[in-house]
């Protein structure tokens, strides 16, 4: 269980920051650029020192101004994937990733070397210099070498952020494989909504320093009132789905949810595991009757729940589109014209078919889950 | 016949002798210095960085002068050495292993805090939540990225001690096979009616050693950029 209180003046700055996690998995805070997400973290591994508060992690107090206890960097155990790969350059990938965890007695060497380089696909680097390597590459060899040191938990400042999108996609894979194989709590910042969606159990908004929200992605992606952080241009709704089965001949997966049934292209994994859909408001549209002899194959049954302000909350200006909630089972948010809205005479408790482009939902939308985990390998 | 004559031989060994003392007393405290000037900030620094600076700016006479005041037999801190230790500078190779360090001082603390400032502190932060303890730290990852800085610091130092004249010759004089070394004998060969030939011969040794420095700093310099992971 992960425990955080921390309050620390920095500039203009306050941050008054409270949120717990009970679970494992990887606990995500969100905000903008200079909302105080990487203070936080750093407080938790103790390169800044908060003004007052608790840290607390599995049991163990790393800060507390009350009993006046605060850890050295150094004895926090916890692993830190910075933005940048922070490798040491004088020394092979080898020396690196055995950094840390000849720094710790072998009793605790819960993470095994040999496992680490091979779910990381880095045993043909080992002696290389990391200024030859590739910035996917080093980003790995930090994650590895973060892992190893066998940290009670791993803190991650946007460790995709420094990297293009094929790059991303490429470590993205990792960190889920991190995730799933190795029993430790992840806690990830970023300010990119997509990372957080595929990777993040739990959410923690962040605003100027203080907690906006916490709570299961799935249901803080979909709450209106958060869309000004987060993303009103992204909107969408979040919804975990089993996988069904894979058409190979069309190139398909089907997936089934409480709201029943959707076509998305392949997705790589077993049938019967668990993964999250991304489905954006704006790929979404709507029909009053059952459409028939359509392109669209997903096709969703639902009442109207929700119908969002025709005012923008930031200008005067009348905006051009709105978005409204269909319950299909799930909350699903749907992004239509206001001209839409009063030509098919929508209203709150209305019935409606939601129409889903299986092409929008991309593989990038697509997040594996770690629910029904085997053992850890 | 022999390469060398005897008085040469004398005068090249007695230039290394104290140049390799100058650098042993002087490299550990410029280290030092060096690393309090590159990372503290307090109050009277601009001070201290002016006063470690004074050898470079000042006439050597006047260090050496200064010297022969503080350390010769009546001065304060040679009476102090005398009684305690039973050691002498004024007029013997120590005292000119004592000048040579000083004057050499400014350019090592330079070249080694510049070194220091240039290593990336986020890597140390790196280092620490690695579990590593602030001397592991130091030992481990900021002191082998300062190495291209105390190598260079060291030759220019250790050139710098080959080179010495003013302050020694002021502090400890020119004693044959106890202070005599090669600019010493240099001077010593150009103040006498015909010594060309012989001063010739030691401005022939001094560009051999000079040369040889070089090259085999140059090695060096080049092992560590491979060991720090840059190309060639």
């Amino acid at each position: 269980m992960i425990s955080i209180t921390v309050q620390k003046q920095l500039g203009t700055l306050k941050i008054d920051a409270k949120f717990e996690s009970q679970t494992r998995g990887i606990v995500a805070l969100f905000g903008q650029s200079g909302s105080g997400k990487t203070s936080i973290i750093n407080m938790i591994a103790g390169l800044l020192e908060p003004d007052c508060g608790h840290i607390e992690i599995d049991g163990r107090v790393l800060y507390s101004s009350e009993t006046g206890t605060n850890l050295k960097i150094e004895n926090r155990r916890i692993g830190y994937v910075f933005q940048e790969s922070r490798l040491f350059p004088h020394m092979t990938v080898h020396k690196n990733l055995e950094y840390g965890r000849k720094r710790t007695s072998s009793d605790d060497h819960k993470v095994k070397y040999e496992q680490v380089i091979g779910v990381l696909g880095i045993v043909h680097l080992l002696n290389q210099k990391p200024t030859t390597l590739s910035g996917g590459e080093q980003q790995r060899v930090a994650l590895g070498r973060a892992l190893l040191a066998n940290p009670d938990i791993l803190l991650m400042d946007e460790p995709l952020a420094s990297l293009d999108d094929a790059r991303k996609s490429e470590i993205l894979p990792f960190i889920e494989m991190i995730r799933n194989s190795f029993d430790i709590p992840i806690i990830y910042v970023s300010h990119a909504l997509d990372e957080i969606i595929r990777l993040a159990d739990t959410l923690v908004l962040i605003e100027n320093g203080e907690i906006a929200a916490v709570g299961p992605v799935e249901e803080l992606t979909s709450r209106l009132d958060l869309r000004r952080l987060t993303g009103r241009y992204d909107a969408g709704s979040v919804i975990s789905m089993t996988i069904d089965a894979h058409d190979e001949e069309y190139g398909l997966t089907k997936l089934s949810f409480v709201g029943g049934m959707l076509r998305v292209p392949r997705i790589s994994a077993e049938p019967g595991s668990t993964v999250r859909v991304r489905i954006k408001a704006r790929d979404v549209s709507l029909a009053v009757q059952k459409p028939e002899g359509i392109s669209q194959i997903n096709i969703l049954h639902g009442t109207i729940t929700e119908i969002g302000n025709t005012r923008s909350d930031h200008d005067a200006t009348t905006p051009h589109d709105i978005d409204i909630c269909v319950d299909i089972g799930v909350p699903l948010w749907v992004r239509i014209t206001r001209w839409s809205l009063d030509h098919l005479d929508l209203s709150v408790g209305k019935e409606v078919y939601a129409l889903i482009k299986s092409t929008s939902i991309d593989r990038q939308s697509v997040g594996q889950q770690p629910r029904n985990m085997e053992k850890p390998l | 016949m022999d390469l060398f004559t005897p008085l040469e031989i004398e005068a090249i060994w007695l230039s290394l002798k104290v140049s390799i003392w100058a650098m042993f007393w002087s490299l550990p405290i410029a280290l030092g210095t060096a690393w309090i000037l590159a990372r503290y900030n307090f109050r009277g620094k601009f001070l201290v960085d002016g006063i470690i600076h004074l050898p470079l700016v000042l006439p050597p006479v006047v260090i050496g002068y200064v010297l022969l005041v503080l350390m010769g037999k009546q001065g304060v801190i040679g009476q102090f050495l005398y009684d305690v230790f039973g050691v002498t500078l004024a007029f013997s190779w120590r005292g000119a292993a004592v000048a040579a360090g000083i004057m050499a001082f400014p350019l090592i603390v330079r070249a080694i805090r510049l070194s220091f400032e240039a290593v990336d502190q986020r890597l140390e932060a790196a280092a620490r939540t690695l579990g590593a303890k602030p001397v592991s730290v130091f030992l481990s990852v900021t002191l082998p990225l300062t190495m291209p800085g105390i190598v260079n610091g060291s030759i220019l130092g250790f050139a710098r001690c080959l080179g010495e004249f003013g302050a020694t010759i002021t502090f400890v004089s020119n004693i044959p096979g106890e202070t005599r070394t090669l600019p010493i004998a240099l001077y010593g060969f150009s103040q006498v009616p015909g010594g060309e030939e012989a001063a010739f011969r030691i401005v022939v040794i001094s560009i051999i050693i000079a040369l040889l420095a070089l090259a085999g700093s140059e090695i060096l310099a080049r092992r560590i950029r491979v060991r720090l992971g840059g190309s060639s």
